[in-house]
This record gives C-alpha cells, sequence and structure tokens, in this order.
C-alpha cells in the first residue's frame, strides 16, 4: 500500500514537474488517494477534510519539486502530521493522594471495559499497588460474576454487592473496603451505555461526582467506524474523562478511531488492549498506530534504519566495483553485513505492510544470513575473488566446510549471479538495488525499494 | 488543542441531541435550498454516506449511479430525487434474497438449527436471548446451547437470558471444548423434540487461526449429529463497527462455507451500522434482524427501507 501510495505520488509529481509548476490542483489529485486510505482505516469524514487540507498546506510549502523522491517525502509529511495529531508524549495513569485512588473505566456496551479493569489491576498491581476492583455494574446479566472470575485469575480481590441496586453506593462501599483493608487503588468498572442515554449518563456523572476519580479512562473498541467521534465527544463532555484505551487491536482493523478520538479529544491514549488474556496489555505508540492507519507497516523507520546504516562510501566504491565488473564475494559479504547491521530479520519483516501477517505461521530463519556468511568464509580467497572456479568438487569441500549441503551451496552461487547480472543492468547502482539482489523474505525487498 | 477548535466539532455534538426529524429532511432542505443535483449536493450526500460506515467505494459507486440517473430521467421534484436516491440505495440490499417477514422465518428442518459467531463484544449471547424469547412467542420450542467455554461468567449470562426467554438451555461449566457442548445441544435437541436450536459461541476475531479452527471443530461436530446442520449460520456486527466489518465476515465465512444472515446490533445509538451496505454488495448476505436495546424485546426484522431512511437522520 505505501509502495503503491509513493508510486501515486512519484508519477503525479512527475506530472507536475514537467509543467515546471506545483500547483493546488495538481496536488490535490495525488492526495484524494490518501482520502481514500484514510476513509478505508475509518477515520472521521470531518477529521479526513480537515487532515488532507493540512498536508496540502504542508506539501505547498515544501521545496517538494527539488527533493529527488518527491513521493516519498510528501508520504513522510503525512506520516509525520498524522503521528503528531495522535500525540506524542507517554504518559502514565494518574493518583490521587487520598486512599484509595480511584480509577474509573467508562465506555459503550462490549468495548472491553471489564476486562481492562482486571488488566491495569494486574500491571498495576506489579508495579507495587494493591488494588480492589470495583463490580458496579448492576445492569448487564453475569457482569459481576464476569469481573469475580477476572479478579481470582489475578488474585485481586473484587467488591461487589449483589442486592445494592445504586452503582454509587457500590462504589462508596468498595471505597470503605479498601481503606479497610488496606488497599491503595480502587478500580470501577462501569456498565456499558449508550452516549445518548440521558438516565445512564447521569449515573456515570454521580459516580464521578462521589468518587472523585484520579484517572477517568474512556474505553474505545479499535474496530469502530465513523461514530467514535459522537461518543467520545458526548462522554468528553459529560465527564472530562482523563485518557483513552484501545481495545481488541489484537485484530486487523486499522484503528482510524484512534486518530478521530484525538482530533476532537485532547487527551492521551494510555492504554492498548491486545487479547483476552490477562497480560494482554500495551502502551501506545503513536508512530506504530500512524503506520497502522496508513497501512504502511513501520516502513518510516525501516527506510531510516536502511539510511543510517548504509554507509554512503561504501556504495560508492561497490559503485565502482560494478562498473568495472569486479563485485565478487568479498563485496557480496560486506553486503550481508551492511544488512545484519540492521538487526533481526524478524524485526525488520515486522515493519514491512503485510509481511508480517502473510509471515505469520511460517517461522523466519534468523540463521539464512549466517548460513550465506558461513558458505562465504569457507571460499578460499581465490574462490571469492573469481567465483567462476567454483567447481563441483571445490562446491562440495566448501559445503563440508560450512556445515551447509551442497545444494545450499549451489543456491547461494546461483543467487551471487544473479544479482551481479542484475546490477549490471543499473548503470547507476543504488541501495535499491542492491537490496533487491539479497534474497530477502518476500515483501522486505518490495518494501525497501521506495528508498 | 488547535485542531479540534478548527474543526467545528461542537457541531456534531448539536447534532446528537437534536430530536430526530423528518427523515428525509435533510435531503429535502439540500434540494429546496438548490433545483439541481451540484457539487455542493453531491458533497453533502457523500459525507451522509461516508458518515454511515458504508464505505468509500459504495459511497462512490451510489453517487455514480444517482448522478447518471438524474441526468437520464430527469426528476421534477425533490420528493422524486428522494425516491431515485432511496431506490439506489435499496438496489444494493435487494441483490440478497427477501426479507424474513415473520420471527418463525421458513422453519423447515426440525430441529432447525442456528449457530451465531462474531467478535468479542457485539452482541452474539443478547442476541440469542432475543432471538429464544421470539421464537418462544411464536409458538416454537427453543433449546439454547452454551459453546461460549471461554469467557468468564459466559454460562452465567447466557443462563439468565434462557430464563428471561423461559427457554431451556444445555451448558457444561466443566469443559473448555465448545464443541462438546455443541453436541450435546443437538443431540438433546432431537431427542426432547426441540423445533430450534440455537448455539452461543465465544467471541473471537477473525484473523486469530487457532480460534476460527476451533469454530470449525464447531461446525463439524454439528454436522456428525445433523449433516445438513446447522441451517443457519448468523453473524452478529456491532452498528459502531467501521470498515472492518467487512473482514470479519468474510472470515467467518471463509471457516465455515457460509453465513446466512447478519443481525445487526446497537442501532439504537448513534452509529447508522452502513458497513452492512458494504457487506450487501460485496458478499450478498441478507440483513436479518437488527437489535435495538438490552431489553429481550428490542430485537427487530431487519426491513431496507426504515434502515435506508434512518441513514438520512440526525
Ligand atoms: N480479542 C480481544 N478481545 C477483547 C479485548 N478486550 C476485551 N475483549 C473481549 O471483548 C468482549 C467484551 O469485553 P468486556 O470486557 O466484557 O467488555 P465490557 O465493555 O465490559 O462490556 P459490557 O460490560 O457488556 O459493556 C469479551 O469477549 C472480551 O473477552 C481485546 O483487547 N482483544
Ligand atoms: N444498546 C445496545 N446494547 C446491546 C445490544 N445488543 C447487545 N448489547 C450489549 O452489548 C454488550 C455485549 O453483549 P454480549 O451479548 O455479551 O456480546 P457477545 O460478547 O457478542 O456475546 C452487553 O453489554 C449487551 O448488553 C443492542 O442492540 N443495543
Ligand atoms: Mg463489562
Ligand atoms: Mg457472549
Amino acid at each position: 500500500m505505501f509502495e503503491d501510495l509513493t508510486n501515486k505520488f512519484e508519477s503525479v509529481l512527475k506530472k507536475i514537474r514537467g509543467q515546471g509548476k506545483i500547483t493546488e490542483k495538481n496536488i490535490e489529485e495525488s492526495l484524494r488517494e490518501v482520502r481514500r486510505i484514510l476513509f478505508d482505516a475509518d477515520v472521521n469524514y470531518k477529521v479526513v477534510s480537515k487532515f488532507i487540507n493540512d498536508v496540502k498546506v504542508k506539501s505547498l510549502g515544501q521545496n517538494v519539486l527539488n527533493s529527488i523522491t518527491p513521493g516519498h517525502l510528501v508520504v513522510k509529511i503525512i506520516n509525520d502530521e498524522l503521528i503528531s495529531l495522535m500525540g506524542s508524549e507517554k504518559s502514565d495513569v494518574k493518583f490521587s493522594n487520598s486512599i484509595p485512588s480511584v480509577i474509573m473505566l467508562v465506555g459503550l456496551q462490549g468495548s472491553g471495559k471489564t476486562t481492562l479493569s482486571a488488566k491495569i489491576a494486574g500491571f498495576l498491581k506489579s508495579k507495587g499497588r494493591s488494588p480492589v476492583l470495583a463490580a458496579c455494574d448492576i445492569y448487564r446479566p453475569a457482569a459481576i460474576e464476569q469481573l469475580k472470575v477476572l479478579g481470582k485469575e489475578i488474585n485481586i480481590p473484587v467488591f461487589s454487592a449483589e442486592n445494592e441496586k445504586n452503582a454509587v453506593k457500590i462504589a462508596e462501599q468498595a471505597a470503605d473496603y479498601a481503606r479497610k483493608n488496606a488497599k491503595d487503588t480502587l478500580i470501577i468498572d462501569t456498565a456499558g451505555r449508550l452516549a445518548i442515554d440521558e438516565v445512564m449518563m447521569n449515573e456515570v456523572s454521580a459516580l464521578k461526582k462521589a468518587m472523585n476519580p484520579a484517572e477517568i479512562i474512556f474505553v474505545v473498541d479499535s474496530m469502530t467506524g465513523q461514530d467514535a467521534v459522537n461518543t467520545a465527544k458526548t462522554f468528553h463532555d459529560k465527564l472530562d474523562f482523563d485518557s483513552i484505551a484501545l481495545t481488541k487491536l489484537d485484530g486487523d482493523t486499522k484503528g482510524g478511531a484512534a486518530l478521530s478520538i484525538r482530533a476532537v479529544v485532547d487527551k492521551p491514549i494510555k492504554f492498548v488492549s491486545v487479547g483476552e488474556k490477562l497480560d494482554a496489555l500495551e502502551q501506545f505508540f503513536p508512530d506504530r498506530m500512524a503506520s497502522r492507519i496508513l497501512g504502511m507497516g513501520d516502513i518510516v523507520s525501516l527506510v531510516e534504519k536502511a539510511q543510517e546504516n548504509f554507509d554512503l562510501s561504501e556504495s560508492e566504491k561497490l559503485e565502482e566495483k560494478l562498473r568495472k565488473n569486479k563485485f565478487d564475494f568479498n563485496d557480496f559479504l560486506d553486503q550481508l553485513k551492511q544488512v545484519k547491521k540492521m538487526g533481526s530479520i524478524s524485526n525488520l519483516v515486522s515493519m514491512i505492510p503485510g509481511a508480517s501477517s502473510a509471515l505469520k505461521d511460517k517461522e523466519i530463519d534468523e540463521k539464512v544470513f549466517t548460513k550465506l556468511e558461513a558458505i562465504i568464509l569457507s571460499m578460499t580467497p581465490l574462490e571469492r575473488e573469481t567465483p567462476n572456479v567454483l567447481n563441483g568438487m571445490r562446491r562440495r569441500r566448501i559445503a563440508n566446510g560450512s556445515g551447509t549441503s551442497i545444494q545450499e551451496v549451489n543456491k547461494l552461487i546461483k543467487q551471487f549471479d544473479d544479482m551481479k547480472k542484475m546490477m549490471r543492468s543499473f548503470s547507476h547502482g543504488k541501495l535499491r538495488n542492491l537490496m533487491k539482489g539479497l534474497n530477502l523474505p518476500p515483501g522486505m525487498a518490495k518494501g525497501l525499494k521506495l528508498n | 488543542m488547535s485542531f479540534l477548535d478548527k474543526l467545528g466539532f461542537t457541531k456534531l455534538k448539536d447534532g446528537l441531541t437534536k430530536t430526530k426529524n423528518d427523515l428525509f429532511g435533510k435531503v429535502n432542505r439540500l434540494i429546496n435550498a438548490k433545483k439541481k443535483i451540484d457539487d455542493e449536493f453531491l458533497a453533502e450526500l457523500e459525507e451522509i454516506f461516508l458518515t454511515s460506515d458504508m464505505g468509500i467505494n459504495t459511497s462512490e459507486i451510489l453517487i455514480d449511479n444517482i448522478k447518471e440517473r438524474a441526468k437520464q430521467n430527469k426528476y421534477e421534484t425533490e420528493e422524486e430525487l428522494n425516491t431515485l436516491i432511496q431506490e439506489e440505495i435499496k438496489k444494493i440490499f435487494s441483490d440478497t434474497t427477501s426479507e424474513f417477514r415473520t420471527f418463525d422465518f421458513g422453519i423447515k428442518n426440525k430441529p432447525y438449527v442456528i449457530m451465531v459467531v462474531g467478535v468479542n463484544g457485539v452482541g452474539k449471547t443478547t442476541s440469542i436471548g432475543k432471538l429464544a424469547y421470539n421464537f418462544r412467542k411464536a409458538g416454537k420450542s427453543v433449546l439454547i446451547g452454551s459453546a461460549d467455554t471461554f469467557r468468564a461468567a459466559a454460562n452465567e449470562q447466557l443462563e439468565i437470558w434462557a430464563k428471561r426467554a423461559q427457554v431451556d438451555i444445555i451448558q457444561n461449566p466443566g469443559t473448555k471444548d465448545p464443541a462438546s457442548v455443541a453436541f450435546d445441544t443437538v443431540k438433546a435437541a432431537i431427542s426432547r423434540n426441540v423445533d430450534v436450536v440455537i448455539i452461543d459461541t465465544a467471541g473471537r476475531l477473525h484473523n486469530k487461526s487457532h480460534l476460527m479452527e476451533e469454530l470449525k471443530k464447531i461446525n463439524r461436530v454439528i454436522k456428525k449429529v445433523l449433516p445438513d446442520a446447522p441451517d443457519e449460520v448468523f453473524i452478529v456486527i456491532d452498528a459502531t463497527t467501521g470498515q472492518n466489518g467487512l473482514n470479519q465476515v468474510q472470515e467467518f465465512m471463509n471457516a465455515l462455507g457460509r453465513i446466512t444472515g447478519i443481525i445487526l446490533t446497537k442501532l439504537d445509538g448513534t452509529a447508522k451500522g452502513g458497513i452492512v451496505l458494504k457487506i450487501s454488495k460485496e458478499l450478498r448476505i441478507p440483513v436479518r434482524f437488527i437489535g435495538v436495546g438490552e431489553q429481550i424485546d428490542d430485537l427487530q426484522l431487519f426491513e431496507s427501507e426504515e434502515f435506508i431512511k434512518a441513514l438520512f437522520e440526525k
């Protein structure tokens, strides 16, 4: 998708170059694609319109024309803009000095409040606090029982009052319980409610008034579509909540709701819930979320990493060699080392859009580079410099020496030949061509092509 | 945040508190102000479409069709334009089979086995309680199977619903094997000569292959007892769901071979549930019921015309 996007920009901007001038109309044409992506990711209608306009202004202000890869630049502007919208600073849960300090979770039906209440309780316990859970959902069938089961699983007390039909009273009694039992943190699980349900919204206001929570967390399902802004805004107007939690991010939704909500409510996203098990709790990373929405994995950091690690003078030396047709296994070895500097393969793969899900059930062989290296290191200096001499006998010796099979040696030599051929067809060797030659996992080479 | 100020989002909130006005009021007003379909009109139409969650593709196709038809058969009044717009949207639904007219819809086999699936928290268990209640009211005997062996207190929740609906339930709190509960339920239904069986399943995200395998196993085991069952596989979609809804249906369909209908829940909120338009268009799966609240009688038969009108409500 990212590649798509970049290519689209490149072609549009090429046209513009021909005309020598960037106009509003030109850039609009290319931004239409971004607009589609944002809608596909569930970003709210108004937020999209505003966002597109902002990016347009920023792109026009930049010297896009003279940049070597204008498409890439525009995409980076979009990405940076998304990240800044998402809020950057990491912030922790707030506590008050009173005992207990109260945390309250609110949100729509089925958004994941009860599960998250338990997760947060477990998390805070591991941080040295002593939490109590308060079962204040008196409406949903078996809601109290659900919280009790979860509390038991993580060994955290759950306060409930089965016969009490008033959520505020239960919360107050829970606070008493906490004080009597030396518990410093009270986590209130509330019933799911619609933002337009006045009676229920008044109940949660009353809870806030009585309990004065240090932290009210608005819990939202990451699969939510356009309605996210309405709900977030109404809950915020009523409660002035302190933070946002995104749930069910273990799914394959793009999660544009996160962006929409941040656009209408200036509160940090503090927690991300990524599974039904009680330890599936994560911190929020704005850059990851931005990439997810654009459908481009962590491609920007991948590109940055590649730029960091590829030594320019090395590349120039390499180009020289290529021109003189002197590329040999020693150079190949250098290339492998460069790639290895970028980190583990699975880590790299995880940054590539689509690649991680495509490879999710396959094990990524971290040893593949080590193997290739071992094979090359088992070659004599002569063999490395003049690969033509590699006959069957030599290949067998290399296989034995490197602890690999003759097939693996053959494969490497074939790859080397292919790579050499391919590189020769480019007059100016560029990073992307080199990367393509290394038999990278599917998607990785594709991802890097944009550089 | 400056972004917020510039957006004028306070308007949104005003919209919420406004009483539900004339169904097509918005379009009417648009047309009164203009006299033709111009860019401004189309932009407003697009906003209505996109904010319903029908997705940009569906919206673009609809708008193209509307433009095209408005050009061809020149409409005279705004009413004609309204009809035209409604018809175009309705076409998306009419590709699917005809709507259910009663709650004891086309039940042929006995027992008639209904399996209910969907992602986490969408309203499966609640909808099953409501369905059971409606079947019983229609004079059918019902047996519910509690095959959510994962979620905390799932059995207790379903049991309360069974009581409310006054129907029987099969559960086995001791097991972690949902397929065995489904098996027991269908077996029991046969021996008890029950009309309708409804199997509740645990919520699961469609991208988790091991959970989808578990669901396939439930399906297989049901077939062991009754080769043609389940008669219906309903997927529950929360009206607040965005574009991911299509993936959900697609993946459940891939796993089970078919999905026979959609239950669209939480339409009592502010979300429009427009994702079902996208789903209908792409996958041709009929919407069967809508959930409009948390009470047992808050389930209704889906009617496309009502649904379409509601798209234009504020
Ligand atoms: N896959 C996944 N499922 C989740 C996550 N968080 C919660 N769930 C599931 O979503 C469903 C609803 O979660 P609850 O915690 O009961 O949600 P709630 O907001 O308390 O729901 P109500 O009390 O009914 O309003 C349950 O099946 C949970 O197991 C998550 O991060 N990922
Ligand atoms: N407002 C509203 N809430 C609903 C509706 N259907 C279900 N719910 C609520 O959504 C939450 C999740 O429902 P549940 O049936 O447990 O979902 P499941 O996890 O899919 O079985 C519960 O709090 C229900 O009360 C509906 O149509 N409208
Ligand atoms: Mg709950
Ligand atoms: Mg359930």
